[in-house]
């Protein structure tokens, strides 16, 4: 079951078309990468669905009904821009954060404490925002987007400004939301986490939803038939083993061995190109390269230029 | 507990327990009583040593004519000149030599006034007084004017103003009095609006700045913080004034006990009335020494006379009016921008009409029926100023209701307007924003 849908949405601004016709349907309980290049929508539809503006035309189904604005109590909206008020306590802050979603002040309170002892912050609660480092600050933000254990949550970029041990350790975070039972939008421009941790992804581009779908599929779907080999031996052999099926499209050294990627072009397949190349050469290894997210944004947005 | 009530107490709490909100609050009353009392303590410290002061009068004019008065002791010399002093002046005890040449008569210069010290303005403005007016009785007398004649003809007006309510009755009033609380009271508006009109827009420029904005709107609606946020520093407003208001009484009433204990209360009345006078420049200065206890007592029960009831209620009404009005205004320029400096060019509407109110205002106090007081008291951008110099002097109903309902149609207009402009421009960065601009985000939809 979807948590979210979102069913052709559009939204103008006075001369600019900022979605146009998007639909995206989020299944419960899943990571699901919002992607796409710099302007192309994504903070527009994170903002629809957070409630910060309405679209022009269609409509965002949450839980299977029309959403009504006291759902945002049920999202933790990580944007990102971020920032706290500079001269207000940390503590207080977070408190203040957490009624506004609408805890109780004690359970805010108790929850606080929990996170900030799994945190081991609590030396902060007392300490204006602005004595605090960039780190520091993007921990306090990230307590009080999930403290009030949202069902969607929503992180624009949450890499950006941590350190790799601060940036592995929210991602065990968010693993773990989603282990509670949280749906994840994510939104960012790193394709290496998205592919480590989405299992959906949409590609907005120009205002428009372009690839939608699970991620593996979507990369499956764009693998171009090409195979990636490490051998022993004289790469001179291994060229003239071919014929005009296959075409050698990049020479790389694999683990300290000679490797190349050869795509193969037509009427032909993986148990042939083996057949002619292993009296060439020694064969080491043998993949199918997948494409990575990275190649297939490149290669969806180059495309949908043309 | 609800949301914009959350808002109005973060925006207040914060605010109050700033360092700089302490002490405004403490060095405001400090002020304000040195203010009232400072006049009341110089008056008390008058000089009271006797001065002792010989006059050598060679015109023969002045002799016994400039009287001794309690401080200022003269004794006339006829059998020393100035020079005979000047060598033993310090054995002589003489504070100062006046000597009057013969020449007085058609040479006011021809008077010197010999001293080891400055002599104190007090002394010479008492000695040239009493000779002018000397020379000038002799003067008349020459003319064949006498004395019992010139009594006669100095005459003293004074207006006794008496209002007459629907039923014909006399009820005793006075003009000084109701400029000085409309006037009092309209600029306590301006102030207002000024003051914490910029604080609500530093406030929305710093929730833009720290970009803490977008998690607050992603939880309440943007109008419930622009409310929350103009309502929060309305009462941090109102706190402070109460505060200067109850500082200020206790901090004069315990320096009064501790170091005026013989000082009436009337006395100090009589100085702070003389003190705001003065500063209006409404009344010349020098008719109120001369003003005795009953008058200033009727004029003190004359206050009783301005409708407290109307009066209060509308300074509390164009108060607020004037500020939520305002306030919003100001929150949208500050969500317009994306750092202070850039407020100027959008300041510039909202200071006009309030200048301008500030100036009618001034105008009014003098003429409160004018047509330009009239229209500038119902116009809204001007109204809370400018009415509230009117009320005391007596405003129809019709008019009081017409302008505070236009108040209140503008007050709605003008934060519908801001609340458009806020929410488009809280989360707008790094654009510079002209009136164009603004236009466009009037037109969008939410």
């Amino acid at each position: 079951m979807e948590i979210l849908k979102a069913i052709n949405v559009e939204k103008k601004f006075v001369n600019h078309l900022a979605l146009d016709n998007v639909s995206i349907s989020i299944p419960e309980n899943s990571i699901y990468g919002l992607l796409g290049p710099n302007g192309a929508g994504k903070t527009t539809l994170i903002r629809i669905i957070n409630r910060i503006t309405a679209p022009d035309k269609g409509e965002v189904i949450f839980n299977g009904r029309p959403m009504k604005a006291d759902d945002v109590s049920l999202i933790g909206y990580l944007p990102e821009e971020r920032g706290l008020y500079k001269k207000m306590k940390v503590g207080e802050q977070a408190l203040y954060l957490a009624q506004l979603k609408g805890l109780s002040k004690r359970d805010a309170l108790k929850k606080l404490k929990l996170w900030f002892e799994k945190f081991e912050i609590q030396a902060w609660w007392d300490k204006k925002v602005e004595e605090l480092s960039k780190g520091m600050a993007q921990k306090v933000q990230f307590i009080t987007t999930i403290l009030h254990e949202p069902k969607l949550l929503i992180f624009d970029e949450p890499f950006s400004g941590f350190d790799p041990i601060n940036a592995n350790m929210l991602k065990q975070e968010i693993l773990d939301q989603k282990k509670n039972g949280a749906t994840i939008i994510f939104s960012t421009h790193n394709m290496g986490s998205v592919e480590e941790l989405c299992d959906h992804i949409t590609l907005i581009n120009k205002s428009r939803n372009i690839l939608e779908g699970q991620i593996d599929n979507i990369r499956k779907q764009y693998k171009s038939n090409t195979y990636e080999i490490s051998f022993n031996g004289d790469p001179e052999k291994f060229a003239s083993s071919l014929n005009n099926h296959y075409e050698i499209i990049e020479k790389t050294k694999i683990n300290g061995h000679q490797g190349v990627k050869v795509k193969l072009l037509h009427q032909t397949n993986e148990n042939e190109l083996l057949s002619l190349i292993i009296p060439a050469v020694e064969v080491l290894s043998f993949n199918e390269v997948i494409p990575s997210m990275n190649d297939v944004f490149i290669k969806v947005v180059q495309e949908y230029k043309n | 507990m609800n949301k914009i009530k959350l808002i109005i107490l973060r925006e207040y709490l914060t605010r109050v327990k700033k360092k700089s909100f302490v002490v405004m609050t403490i060095l405001g009353p400090i002020l304000f009583a040195a203010l009232m009392i400072v006049p009341a303590w110089l008056a008390s410290m008058e000089d009271t040593d006797i001065k002792n002061i010989a006059v050598i009068d060679e015109s023969g004019v002045f002799i016994n004519k400039i009287e001794s008065t309690d401080y200022l002791k003269f004794e006339y010399i006829t059998d020393k000149t100035v020079n005979d002093i000047r060598h033993n002046f310090k054995e002589s005890g003489y504070y100062a030599v006046l000597q009057i040449m013969p020449s007085i008569t058609y040479e006011p210069s021809a008077v010197h006034l010999y001293s080891s010290k400055q002599p104190g303005f007090a002394v010479k403005s008492y000695i040239a007084g009493t000779m002018e007016k000397e020379l000038r009785n002799q003067k008349l007398r020459a003319q064949g004017i006498d004395e019992d004649v010139l009594k006669s003809i100095k005459s003293d007006v004074s207006i006794r103003t008496i209002q007459w309510d629907e039923d014909g009755e006399d009820k005793e009033s006075s003009t000084e009095i109701a400029m000085a609380v409309g006037y009092i009271g309209g600029f306590m508006i301006y102030f207002f609006i000024f003051m914490f009109g910029a604080q609500v827009m530093r406030g929305v420029i710093e929730e833009k700045t720290s970009r803490i904005v977008e998690i607050i709107v992603s939880s309440a609606r943007p109008f419930q913080l622009l409310m929350g946020k103009i309502v929060g520093v309305a009462m941090v407003g109102l706190t402070q004034f109460l505060l200067w208001i109850v500082l200020t009484l206790l901090i004069i009433t315990g320096v009064k006990t501790v170091m005026f204990p013989n000082l009436g209360t009337k006395n100090a009345q009589e100085v702070v009335a003389q003190d705001l006078f003065e500063q209006q420049n409404v009344v010349p200065a020098e008719n109120i020494p001369a003003q005795d206890m009953n008058e200033l007592t009727s004029i003190l029960n004359a206050a009783k006379s301005v409708d407290f009831g109307v009066l209060i209620g509308s300074f509390i009404f164009f108060f607020l009016g004037g500020y939520l009005l305002y306030g919003s205004l100001f929150a949208a320029i500050g969500a317009a921008v994306d750092n202070e400096t850039d407020t100027q060019q959008f300041m510039l509407p909202i200071t006009i009409p309030l200048i301008f109110g500030m100036i009618v205002m001034m105008n009014a106090v003098q003429t409160p029926e004018s047509p330009i007081a009239f229209w500038f008291s119902i116009i809204p951008f001007t109204s809370p100023i400018v009415m509230m110099v009117r009320i005391p002097f007596g405003v129809p109903y019709w008019e009081l209701a017409l302008s505070m309902a236009l108040l209140v149609l503008t007050f709605i207009g003008t934060t519908w307007m801001a609340g458009k402009i806020y929410r488009t421009g809280i989360l707008m960065y790094g654009k510079k924003v002209n009136y164009k601009e603004l236009w466009k985000w009037l037109r969008y939809k939410f």
